[in-house]
């Protein structure tokens, strides 16, 4: 997530009782395996994008198990730790 | 009326909450020192495990269907107990929380909520708000809405809500459910009824009263009104204060090391006095007992125990630990591989109505205020963060878990890690 200025140790804190909107930054889990993601969604349609160009944006399918697990509310960062993100 | 949530294969679905790739997947959960199963995911019950099983028995099927096997991490479950508890507490004005996964709730303020859908919301939120299962049971006693809790896990395990409104709905809930299977109803009486040709809840209801009293004595009429949706169990808040406390493990392997011994009484003290500080109690006794492991017939065999009681009742942790190191001292003999040491405090009083003996010289209140600092501190920084020199670090006696996972929810350094 080295676009949305979340450096690899960063802690995240996450609500699970919010209801993930369009444009938040969310924890979700694919087939298993926790990822955090831009959540991108409109009436018809539910993307997972990440903040990395170097990854691709994920289109979430019925046929695909995601769940949005909980929603990040604040990043805790050290600032050491931001250097590489210049 | 009455709700009774129950969280669904509680210890199980806690680890597989931090761990998603486990769903589908058998997960089960073992007693301390990894003994035997306590908590078995839905799949693992499909396969034939049973509660209560030796670990060492089911190797084979652990690794033939390939099962996810956790030591119990009460730590976790603590936590997320609380979290379903305060979760819960927002619903209704009153809540009894019965046990670490499941809470009466009183819904008799609430004259103008259509129940069953109260009910889905309660599900619902704690799905979503903390991710654990649950079912909900609501009756007008809390007797059926235990009843009501079993019958929507068994027969509306989708919706996982049963509002046993009216009595058509109450009857057939009673017809379905066996005497066996009544709360409050252990073995003995479960046979008593089915030898009398008593055996389904709704066969109960039929008997005259004066039998079930007769037969069971007040509890069988109790059980009887509860079924007849008469409320006769009374509501209790807060969990009545303990009258013993004990504190006693097997180790994790034998030993014979009287230092091991002395630091595990002296960590089991250290417990005891926690929960009796807690609770607001003093003791007047402790009680130290020391034995091998009798299953180990090749082994010489020895078990003893002594009561000690203090000049003045005490919660104070260093004071104790003194007699039970006293009492240790006494019971121990040389030559044996102990299994086991155990702590119990008897003979509790609350501490504002403790009599100072007239020869104590022990400056009491200082005590008892460096030890509320202690337990603040201990609080904050986890568990013996600050602790007595005689609890030692090493934890030598400690029990085996093999497959403890991380204090997800309570520790910093265990938090859940996600790689990108």
């Amino acid at each position: 997530m080295k676009d949305a200025f979340i450096p690899p140790k960063a802690k995240l804190i996450i609500d699970r009782s919010l209801k993930p909107k369009n444009g938040d930054i969310v924890l979700a889990v694919i087939n298993g395996e926790f990822t955090v993601k831009y959540l991108k969604k409109n009436p018809f349609k539910c993307w997972l994008i990440p903040a990395n160009k170097k990854y691709k944006e994920i289109e979430v399918t019925p046929e695909m198990e995601m769940q949005v697990w909980g929603v990040v509310t604040a990043i805790i960062v050290n600032p050491n730790d931001t250097r590489c993100m210049l | 009326m009455y709700a009774l949530v129950d969280c669904n294969n509680f210890y199980a679905s806690c680890e597989r909450l931090f761990q998603p790739k486990l769903e589908n997947r058998p997960v089960v959960v073992l007693s301390n020192n990894d003994g035997c199963t306590i908590a078995r995911s839905d799949e693992a019950k499909a396969i034939g495990i049973e509660m209560g099983t030796p670990a060492f028995e089911l190797e084979d099927t652990f690794k033939k269907y390939n099962v996810a096997v956790f030591s119990s991490n009460y730590t976790l479950y603590g936590d997320l107990s609380d979290r379903v508890m305060k979760t819960l507490a927002e619903f209704v004005p009153k809540l009894e929380v019965y046990s670490i996964d499941e809470a009466f709730l009183d819904m008799s303020e609430l004259v103008y909520k259509d129940l069953a859908i109260l009910g889905m919301d309660i599900k619902r939120t704690i799905q979503h708000n903390i991710g654990l299962p649950v079912c909900v049971g609501i009756a007008t006693t809390k007797t059926l809405a235990k009843m009501a809790n079993r019958y929507a896990k068994k027969k509306y395990k989708k919706l996982g809500v049963f509002y046993a409104a009216n009595q058509e709905l109450v009857n057939e809930m009673l017809l379905f459910t066996g005497v066996e299977d009544i709360w409050g109803i252990g073995r003995q009486y479960a046979a008593l009824l089915k030898r009398n040709g008593i055996h389904t809840a709704m066969d109960v209801t039929k008997v005259p009263e004066e039998w079930m009293r007769s037969q069971m004595t007040v509890v069988g009429q109790r059980l009887w009104n509860e079924l007849r949706g008469t409320p006769s169990i009374e509501w209790e808040y807060e969990a009545p204060a303990k009258k013993n406390i004990c504190t006693s493990r097997s180790f994790g392997k034998l030993t014979g090391d009287k230092s091991i011994l002395m630091e595990a009484a002296s960590n089991y003290t250290a417990a005891c006095a926690v929960k009796l500080r807690n609770q607001y109690s003093c003791a007047k006794a402790i009680n130290v007992f020391i034995n091998t492991n009798h299953h180990k017939t090749e082994l010489p065999q020895y078990s003893r125990s002594i009561t000690l009681e203090f000049e003045t009742p005490s919660n104070l942790t260093g004071e104790l630990i003194q007699y039970a190191l006293k009492g240790l001292d006494i019971i121990y003999k040389e030559g044996y591989l102990f299994k086991k040491v155990g702590i119990m405090m008897l003979g509790l009083i609350p501490d504002d109505q403790v009599q100072t003996s007239l020869f104590d010289t022990k400056d009491r209140t200082k005590n008892k205020e460096a030890l509320k600092t202690m337990d603040k501190l201990n609080k904050l920084l986890g568990r013996d963060a600050v602790r007595m020199a005689s609890q030692g670090f090493e934890r030598r006696y400690r029990l085996r878990a093999n497959h403890l996972s991380q204090k997800y929810t309570t520790n910093i350094h265990e938090i859940l890690k996600i790689k990108n």
